[in-house]
Formats: structure tokens, C-alpha cells, sequence
């Protein structure tokens, strides 16, 4: 398995698209390494400079419906080539957030206040992931930790390294 | 407790439920194209697991980038024609045959009423119209559905779109289906079927239908879904006659998939369409959705027809009902991409392709280019495009642009004013 965590990167609207991850003109690569200086590219957030703000990151904390729009997998595999394993956002788009799982990488939803509470820590956030007891230590400019909750199915996922290992042993 | 069509089909494929929230599927038909396919076959390769559940559930083309446009895009091409060769997959289509898979697959009859349907493409709901749970994956979904002929879902919850009243003059199922999006925002059927019900849906061809579960991912919805009627069986027909004596008998016997009159709903929602005007967007979201009266005079650049959402026949029909005996403006180039090979010699024998040629449009092969920014008219920065797609994100169509999405008969007038027009003051 994975280890999870590291060095946050707050990305502060709702409805964060693929095409905005990583745009469609970049799905003619054959490898997932080549995606990686693409990442977040046509994202625009005030202030934003994706390829140096994703420098060093480890986790992405959003808000909600992250990665709505089309069902392309190099949205989680830019991620990936990145180092990037966990996203923590309000809520996901079905497809990204099972994308995720079934490349071992872990999507994380938790409720509006606590995206709020991560949100107000400003720059310079570490989050770790412990998943035995599902709790992210946060380390700021305050230190607190914070219970998810994953889908069971979802945990086995991660567990097993991903989807393709999963149903291999299993069907 | 009556079910739903979705929970019948969960029902009647269910191979595994690996926790309370999950149910993995049976898959009828994995689709795939040669975008999100060529990873999953390398990587399949990689593994030493270069095979298929079954090649005859296994449907492929290519469409995304046809004729291939750079060493990149030909690799690709290269990558799934060889891998269908060498896997003895028939249902195969390459240039000259190939054409958008979401209107390509159904005129083929590879969707049938209670099939299970994936593929590496978010607008894999479109098959829903066919009374099928149909749903867009990502790759490694894909890898599994090609490998084992599974596919793991949430338990679905199903919200009932129930659609009335009449649809008036220069209003298609487009603008319903963009009219639904604005109520329920880009999230509000995430992880739920959206349901169509209702006289209007009753009321609509199969094309309708498409264009209306097309969109059910512009909500976030897992699939949409119609229930098969009389409409369904007829255009079946060509494909199920050896399997039933008549058309009735298949109508009959696609009852079985309807939702019961007493099955749960996560929320039921009726729209009732007589009053709608013509609908288009406005920002960089599905959900944002203007009454197309209050954007009059927008100018634009380029005008699109095609895609999986607005190519099929009964669109360019449309379009070329406003286009007949027109120009299209100085300001404005036009672009139709037929959207299979079918609705492309269709559209010649109906002579619809001389009203669009002599209006002024330039005539593509049917491809997915443009749509998603890849080929065949793609915008430049500050570009405006009235288009009959799905999606106007930031840089869709190209990096910098705009994108207003609209019905067919909505972008054929923008084209002849060269800004955004009320269609029905030219019909």
C-alpha cells in the first residue's frame, strides 16, 4: 500500500473539471509519466501558477463536485506522476472520485465545515493520513486532527492496490 | 416494494456485492475508443493478461481523432486496431466505417432494453435511452470490463424526471435537457440515475431521447434512462426481428424492464415544457442556462453541429429547415460533422448536405474532434462558438474560447444572423 499524505495544496472553488486537470489535448500520450508537467493546467484561480503551486504537494484540499466532466482517468493519473495521492474535497463527481479508489489513491469527503476549517489555515499545511483509525493529522498554523469516513469497498480497494488487482484475485 | 428499471437491471446482473454500498455488475457490452482504451491495453500487455472477457461483447472504434492527425494520434489508432485484430474483436470501426460511438453503437443494435453498458466516456448515458444502465468509467474500469466482464457501482438511487406538456415551435429535447440541468445544477443527480418519464419523453424519437440522456452527465448523474416502449422495438427492429414475431411481442416483452408503479424514488421532480423558449448557455458551466430571448446579439465565430449530444439525422434535418435557400454570415465559418458514417449518406440521399454546402458550412467526417478541442475546428483565444455539444468549460474547444451550447435549429440560425438569434423568428 501507499503511504498517504504531506504538503497540502488548497484549490478554493467548487466544480474543479478534467478538462481544467488535465486538458484534452494531452490525452494523446501513450504514458502517464508524460502527462506530469501538465497538471492543473488550465485551471484559473486567482494567483495560480499550476506548475509551480503543485511543486511538492502531496494532497489536494477542494471543494465541491471535484472532477466533474469527462471520464478521463489521466485527471488522476496526472495526480499520480505528481505524487499526489489524496484529494480532500466536499463532495466528488462519481467517475473521478472512483477513479481514484481504483488506482489505490484516496478520495476523501468531508463535511463543508471541515473543508472550511482546512481552508482557514492558510499556507504551509501538512495533512496526514492515518488509515487504520480513518483520521487526518492537520498541521498549521494550529495542529488538529479530523475523522473520514471511507466505504468499506472503497477501503479494500486502496488496500488491495487497486481495481485491476482486486477483481483479478476475486473474479 | 416495486423497482425501478435501474434495480431490475442491478437485479439481473449482479455477480458480487463486496459491502452493503456496492454491487459489481455483469457486463453486456464494453465499449471503447482511442482515447481512454490504448493505456489499458498497454498496460495489459504489460501484465501478461493480453486478452478479453469475450470479443463479442467487446465493441471498438475510433473517433476521437479521425483521420488520425499527428504520430501521436496514429499510434493510438495503431494501438487499438492492432489489439482488436489481435483479440479477434469484429465489431471493430476504422475509417471509413467509424463515426461518433454514442451515435454509432445504437444504429450498429449493440444496446438493447436491461443491458449493462460501459465505456471510457463520461457520455456512455446516452445508451440509457434504450432502457439500458449505461455508464461512463474511467480506464481502469475499463481494464477490468475488457478482462473479466465487470464493473463495481454504488447501489444506484434513481431520481423520476417526469416530462409534460407540448413542446413548442423551435423547442427540442435539447433545450429540455439543458432547462433540467439549470434546476438541478452540475452536481444534482451525482450518484443517481436520472429517470425520464412522461408524454413529452413518450412522445420523442430515439434520437430525442439520446440527446436528453446524453446529458444526464452535465448533472452528475450516473446514467439516464427511458423506459422501452413501441418507439425502442421499432428501432430495434432491423436487429431483434429474428428473437420475436412482431414488434408488439418485443414491446411486450421490454415491459418486464419498467419501473413499478410503487418503486422508490430519491426525489421526483415534473417539468412541464409548454411555456419553454429556446435554451443556450452562457457561462462556463452545463447548469449555466439562459432563455436563448435574453442572449440575442452575442457574437460568435464559429458555429458546430455534430457530436454524440446533436449529429444524428434528425438533427441535421432540423438545422438545414433553417438553413434552406440562407448564408451563413460573413463574420462566422461553420462546420458540420455528420456523426456516422449512416447519418452522413442519409443527410446526401435527403439532400441536406447541398443545403448546408451551399449555405455555406464546411462538411467533416464524422469525428469527436472539435467538441472536445482536439481536432477539426478548434477555437482560438477570445473565439466565440454557438454549438450543438455538451460541455462549455473553460478552453473545451480550444484554449481561450468560448462555447455556447444549443439545439441544432439555435446554431443554424446563429449561423445565418453570425450572432445568437430566437430560431423561431426564421422558421
Amino acid at each position: 500500500m501507499k503511504t498517504f499524505g504531506g504538503p497540502a495544496l488548497f484549490l478554493d472553488r467548487n466544480d474543479i473539471n478534467t478538462d481544467e486537470i488535465i486538458p484534452a489535448k494531452y490525452l494523446t500520450e501513450n504514458t502517464k509519466e508524460d502527462l506530469k508537467p501538465f497538471i492543473l493546467e488550465d485551471l484559473k484561480l486567482p494567483g495560480f501558477d499550476p506548475a509551480a503551486d503543485a511543486k511538492g504537494a502531496k494532497v489536494i484540499v477542494t471543494r465541491s463536485n471535484f472532477g466533474c466532466g469527462s471520464s478521463r482517468e489521466h485527471a488522476v493519473w496526472v495526480f499520480e506522476v505528481n505524487d499526489i495521492n489524496v484529494v480532500i474535497a466536499e463532495s466528488f463527481a462519481r467517475i473521478f472520485r472512483q477513479n481514484m479508489f481504483n488506482c489505490g489513491m484516496l478520495a476523501i469527503e468531508l463535511p463543508k465545515k471541515d473543508i472550511d476549517a482546512f481552508f482557514a489555515l492558510g499556507a504551509g499545511v501538512t495533512i496526514s493520513v492515518d488509515m487504520d483509525k480513518e483520521t487526518l493529522i492537520v498541521r498549521g498554523t494550529k495542529e488538529f486532527t479530523c475523522k473520514f469516513v471511507l466505504n468499506s469497498f472503497d477501503k479494500d480497494l486502496v488496500l488491495a492496490g487497486g481495481w485491476l488487482a482486486y477483481a483479478d484475485k476475486k473474479y | 416494494m416495486g423497482k425501478t428499471i435501474t434495480e431490475k437491471i442491478f437485479a439481473a446482473h449482479k455477480r458480487d456485492v463486496p459491502s452493503d454500498n456496492n454491487v459489481v455488475l455483469d457486463i453486456d457490452v464494453v465499449m471503447c475508443h482511442e482515447i481512454t482504451t490504448p493505456i489499458a491495453v498497454n498496460d495489459l500487455k504489460a501484465r501478461g493478461m493480453d486478452r478479453v472477457f469475450d470479443p463479442k461483447k467487446i465493441k471498438v472504434v475510433i473517433d476521437h481523432v479521425t483521420p488520425s492527425k499527428d504520430t501521436k494520434t496514429a499510434t493510438q489508432a495503431k494501438i487499438l486496431r492492432d489489439w482488436a485484430r489481435r483479440n479477434n474483436i469484429k465489431d471493430f470501426f476504422d475509417i471509413g466505417a467509424n463515426g461518433v460511438c454514442h451515435a454509432l453503437f445504437p444504429e450498429k443494435g449493440f444496446i438493447r432494453p436491461g443491458y449493462t453498458v460501459i465505456m471510457g466516456d463520461s457520455h456512455t448515458c446516452t445508451h440509457g435511452a434504450f432502457g439500458a444502465f449505461a455508464a461512463g468509467v474511467g480506464t481502469t474500469d475499463l481494464e477490468v470490463g475488457i478482462l473479466k466482464g465487470v464493473c463495481s457501482f454504488r447501489l444506484p438511487e434513481t431520481m423520476k424526471i417526469t416530462i409534460t406538456g407540448n413542446l413548442g415551435k423551435g423547442v427540442y429535447a435539447k433545450d429540455v435537457i439543458l432547462r433540467i440541468i439549470k434546476e438541478l445544477t452540475v452536481n444534482g443527480a451525482t450518484d443517481k440515475v436520472m429517470e425520464f418519464r412522461g408524454p413529452v419523453v413518450d412522445g420523442m424519437s430515439m434520437e430525442g431521447r439520446m440527446t436528453l440522456c446524453n446529458m444526464a452527465i452535465e448533472a452528475g448523474a450516473t446514467c439516464g434512462v427511458c423506459l422501452p416502449d413501441r418507439v425502442t422495438a421499432e428501432y430495434l427492429w432491423p436487429f431483434i426481428q429474428d428473437e420475436y414475431k412482431d414488434i408488439e411481442a418485443a414491446v411486450e416483452a421490454f415491459r418486464k424492464w419498467h419501473s413499478d408503479a410503487d418503486a422508490r424514488y430519491v426525489a421526483e421532480k415534473t417539468f412541464d415544457v409548454s411555456a419553454l423558449v429556446p435554451q443556450v448557455t452562457y457561462g462556463f458551466k452545463p447548469d449555466e442556462v439562459k432563455d436563448i430571448t435574453d442572449m440575442v446579439g452575442t457574437n460568435i465565430d464559429q458555429v458546430y453541429m455534430g457530436s454524440c449530444t446533436n449529429g444524428r439525422i434528425e438533427d441535421l434535418r432540423a438545422g438545414a429547415a433553417i438553413l434552406k435557400g440562407r448564408k451563413i454570415a460573413d463574420n462566422v465559418r461553420a462546420i458540420l460533422s455528420p456523426a456516422t458514417p449512416k447519418v452522413y449518406n442519409q443527410a446526401m440521399e435527403e439532400g441536406l448536405i447541398k443545403i448546408y454546402m451551399e449555405a455555406g458550412f464546411c462538411v467533416t467526417n464524422p469525428t469527436c474532434g472539435a467538441c472536445l478541442g482536439m481536432s477539426n475546428g478548434v477555437l482560438a483565444p477570445g473565439e466565440v462558438c454557438a454549438s450543438t455539444t455538451n460541455r462549455n468549460f473553460n478552453g473545451r474547444m480550444g484554449k481561450g474560447g468560448m462555447v455556447h451550447l444549443m439545439s441544432p435549429v439555435s446554431a443554424a440560425a446563429a449561423a445565418v444572423k453570425g450572432y445568437i438569434v430566437d430560431p423561431r423568428e426564421m422558421m
